[in-house]
């Protein structure tokens, strides 16, 4: 390190003393980097808007509470899909979040550490596995699986529930769920259980060394310090819900309507941008498709946004 | 420290490799993107190609008609194939793109079947015209319906729901099927219409032609269309359908090839063989084309354009009957070979 | 002192609970790779690793070139993506407050949810339609830029995940705050910082959508960058969907190959760096 000189007089020779340590620089080498982000993401944002010119004009707004999908007539609506997006990836959350974090919990807490480390690695290895092996995985394993065991004991048990009604085909926004809930879980235990595992230890042994059980100071006090992290797995994996295409396409049913069943099929923004782009030949019919794109788009701002409030108010609560 | 520079020099030496093409004479590189229908005939034939002429490397990938009509107007690519004709609007595009025409090249035909799944039942079925309209508009919901009865005597046809099974994503397949209900059924044309994805009254919606035939065989009492070969390779029955003459016919090369000869065919190729009233046509053909800008600039890539034509009008035909497909009727063949004279 | 029954009970309930979660997470991850292995581990053979695709009813076809094209690709999306966002998670946890770190944060987690199929849209339009060409490069910068909002969270949440003590300890002894960070912090939080990365490269390896419209696919070699080129995803995706058995049976094995290579990679970056224990430091 730099002896400091004797005396410093000028504020210039201060500055250059200053760069020297590299603060400076690191500071706007990695303020750059995240700035670099505002900006592909704007660019991204103004390609969506510029190339969905058409539908804007001709709809406007009735683009997003409109049903119908009729691309020779070319009346379009984005509610159906807005709907099987939202529904399916909630779904999906309250399926994955439970389990994956109970699965990060008993990993990096209660499992001896190498067997812990063989099961995340492999677990990790989950999030490799192409989109469309999980599309094909679905329609041979999982739909099959969801209509001979699951479903039929759901709707013997929960049957009075609207959710739980109506003829169950196999493809349904249910089995895309599942699908779903699969995919983004390793994403919840990885990031989950590596923030558990940095939680100090003093953490824990103050809180056992207070009287609570196990279980008490891993939920009392482990997880609300890793909370953080926690909830960044959650918006990660929510995130990849949101987008994920080619796996929901194949067992959601690919049928654009509302319906009040999960069992029922349904459609969703990405797959029909999947099905519909290769094929799309008239510029109306793609411009729409770009504008569903903008769509999803607000609506993960509305998702992250709402959620972001959530938290906030509930940690503004806490304190 | 040293990690790092080994490192270094590992990635440097690494992507030297990658980047070194190969030393000899350069190859002749072309590309090509449209619709998945013929793409194994295509591979075929690109493949055997380079095995005649081992510099040229013709790269075609299946990704959708309306994407082949999309990268040819936009340049990225060298041709386009499609399952469907372009319309005058896109022509109109693609001079206003790139002030050149586009030719229309038809290259095979292939056919769209019916096919179900019935408990018990592998024999083929009979569809008349208006039962398939009806049944695909959800006019006729069960399989005991006197329209499918009447049709087959002889078969004992279950009083279950029809479940009906059609393509998700848009397709050529579609197209042709569309196009043949909406010449045949004024209730369909004035309704759902045709295109490569429409509004479908009813039904599961399966993504590509191995998503409908993997529905087909896992629901009960469904039925679904699919190209004449997925059917084949599948093991799938195929429905025989009524064509103009009242013949029920059954898809094979054959019968498409005699659509194709009994429609006349105009000058810039576009044209549509459903329906077709030849006696032992099956009406739901199709030609499926390849499309070639009239003017090129590269002067090897022309000559490497023009050249493949020739030889797929002549022994590249020879090898569709292989695959499944339906080569073309001679009249078409020696009407293309004069076209190829357009392309400047 | 006892502990009353009940929190007992709660204890051993929620304990056993966990345990549940995890083998039904370990569970579904036999079945997937069991499935993958029995389908696609029977149809590997030297061909596949050696030659060209071949057209159908051909044998001895292989996906070497897509392997090849695969690698490439994901080198080029790694050197464009990942220092994007590590820079940018670095400069988040460590430099940041306020509304700009906040604005991006939320803009990060936006651009992650778009459908991987849009940011192939949007590569073509970025790279492919002015260049005029396909490229392993223009796939490159799609898979890229959907690395960014992983390796940047994931590298802002370890890097916090550093007890503040580390960080005090180095500065009480002289160190400048990005000496600390790139010297102390960052070592640290290697750990899950290159488990994320893992995970990042894993999720992008298997991505087909960006890859149609940019790296647009190639049945042949693809010299240099600048060339389309095959890739494994593209090619599960092309045989996976086509009607010929035997195609089927090589898009299982390409999927059981690719799996084994994201678990190849990820062992041998694991073993280099090595696994510092995390848990407990103070």
């Amino acid at each position: 390190m730099a002896t400091t000189p004797a005396a410093l007089p000028d504020t210039r020779a201060k500055f250059i003393q200053r760069v020297r340590t590299g603060d400076p620089i690191a500071h706007t080498i990695t303020g750059m980097a995240a700035a670099s982000i505002l900006a592909i993401t704007g660019l991204l944002l103004y390609h969506l808007w510029a190339g969905s010119g058409l539908p804007r004009e001709t709809f406007g707004w009735s683009f997003v509470t409109g049903s119908a999908w009729d691309p020779v007539a070319e009346k379009f609506g984005a509610l159906p899909f807005i709907f099987g997006t939202v529904v399916t990836s909630i779904v999906a959350l309250l399926v994955a979040v439970p389990v994956g974090l109970g699965a990060a919990i008993f990993l990096a807490e209660l499992a001896p550490r190498r067997a812990s480390d063989a099961l995340t690695f492999m677990i990790e290895l989950l999030a490799a596995v192409p989109s469309v092996i999980y599309g094909l995985l679905g329609i041979f394993l999982l739909v099959p699986f969801l209509q001979t065991s699951v479903v039929p004991a759901l709707t013997a048990t929960l049957g009075f529930l609207p959710i739980f009604q109506g003829q169950f085909l196999g493809v349904s926004i249910f089995s895309a769920s599942m699908v779903l809930a699969i995919m983004i879980v390793p994403f919840i235990v990885s990031v989950s259980r590596e923030v558990l595992l940095a939680v100090p230890q003093d953490q824990r042994e103050a809180a056992l060394a207070l009287g609570s059980t196990r279980w008490e100071s891993t939920w009392k006090v482990v997880v609300p310090y890793a909370l953080r992290g926690i909830l960044g797995s959650v918006f990660l994996a929510l995130a990849r819900a949101l987008g994920e295409t080619m796996a929901v396409t194949m067992v959601i049913g690919n049928k654009p309507q509302l319906s009040s069943s999960l069992l029922a099929p349904g459609y969703s923004i990405a797959a029909v941008i999947a099905n519909e782009f290769a094929e799309a030949s008239s510029q109306m019919h793609q411009q729409v498709l770009v504008e569903l794109g903008l769509v999803l788009f607000a609506l993960t701002v509305l998702i992250n946004g709402a959620a972001r409030l959530m938290i906030y108010s509930y940690k503004g609560a806490e304190k | 420290m040293t990690k790092t520079i080994r490192n270094f020099a590992a990635g440097a030496a690494m992507l030297a490799l990658a980047a070194c093409g190969s030393s000899e004479q350069a190859p002749q590189r072309l590309t090509g993107i449209g619709a998945t229908f013929p793409e194994p005939i295509y591979t075929k034939w690109f493949s055997e190609y380079q095995k005649l002429h081992n510099e040229i490397q013709i790269n075609y990938q299946g990704q959708g008609s309306g994407a082949g009509i999309r990268q040819v107007t936009d340049g990225t690519v060298d041709f386009g194939a499609s399952d469907q004709p372009m319309t005058d609007e896109q022509i109109a595009a693609f001079k206003t793109a790139r002030s050149s025409g586009i030719l229309h090249f038809p290259t095979v035909l292939g056919a769209v079947v019916p096919t179900y799944n019935l408990a018990g039942i592998s024999a083929e079925l009979n569809f008349t015209p208006a039962a398939l309209a009806g049944i695909f508009l959800g006019k006729i919901k069960k399989w005991n319906d006197p329209a499918l009865v009447s049709a087959n005597p002889d078969v004992k046809l279950p009083s279950a729901e029809i479940v009906v099974i059609h393509r998700s994503d848009g397709s050529g397949t579609s197209f042709v099927l569309t196009d043949y209900l909406s010449k045949v059924s004024p209730e369909w044309a004035a309704g759902p219409g045709r295109g490569a994805a429409i509004s479908w009254p009813v039904g599961l919606g399966g993504k590509g032609n191995p998503g409908v035939v993997g529905l087909v065989k896992q629901t009960p009492n469904s039925i679904g269309y699919t190209e004449m070969i997925f059917a084949i390779q599948n093991s799938m029955p195929a429905g025989r359908m009524q064509n103009a003459a009242g013949k029920f016919i059954k898809a094979t090369p054959e019968s498409a090839t005699e659509a194709a000869a009994s429609v006349p065919m105009t000058a810039d190729f576009r044209v549509s063989i459903t329906n077709a009233s030849g006696d032992g046509a099956y009406p739901i053909s199709s030609f499926t084309w390849l499309l070639i800008p009239d003017k090129i600039q590269d002067a090897a890539k022309r000559t490497v354009i023009v050249d493949f034509l020739k030889w797929m009008l002549g022994p590249g035909q020879s090898m569709a009957p292989a695959l499944q497909f339906a080569a073309l009727p001679a009249p078409v063949l020696e009407k293309e070979l004069q076209a190829i004279n357009n392309i400047q | 002192m006892t502990l009353s029954f009940r929190r007992r009970a709660v204890n051993a309930l929620m304990l056993t609970l966990t345990g549940v979660c995890t083998t039904l997470v370990a569970g579904i991850l036999l079945v997937i790779l069991g499935y993958l292995a029995w389908n696609g581990a029977t149809s590997l053979n030297l061909n596949f690793f050696t030659k060209l695709p071949a057209p159908v009813g051909e044998a001895g076809g292989g996906m070497a070139n897509a392997i090849l094209g695969s690698g490439k690709v994901l080198l080029v999306a790694m050197l464009l993506g990942v220092p994007i966002g590590f820079l940018g998670g670095v400069y988040l946890a460590e430099f940041g407050a306020g509304m700009f770190s906040g604005v991006v944060r939320y803009v990060t987690d936006l651009l992650n949810g778009v459908p991987s199929i849009v940011i192939g849209i949007f590569a073509y339009a970025l790279v492919v339609q002015p260049m005029k060409r396909h490229s392993t490069f223009a796939g490159g910068v799609a898979l890229g830029i959907m690395m960014i909002p992983i390796a940047l969270r994931t590298t802002e949440e370890f890097l916090r995940a550093v007890p503040v003590s580390l960080r005090e300890g180095a500065m009480a002894l002289g160190a400048s705050k990005s000496r600390t960070i790139f010297t102390i912090v960052i070592p640290a939080a290697k750990s899950g910082i290159l488990s994320g990365l893992m995970l990042n490269l894993a999720r992008v390896a298997g991505e087909t959508a960006p890859l149609l419209f940019t790296a647009f696919g190639n049945t042949f070699w693809s010299p240099g960058w600048l060339n389309e080129t095959a890739t494994l995803p593209q090619m599960i995706y092309n045989y996976a969907i086509s009607a010929y058995a035997d195609q089927n049976r090589q898009a299982w094995a390409a999927g059981f190959v690719l799996l084994v290579l994201v678990l190849g990679v990820n062992a041998a970056a694991r073993f280099a760096i090595g696994r510092t224990p995390a848990r407990g430091r103070s």
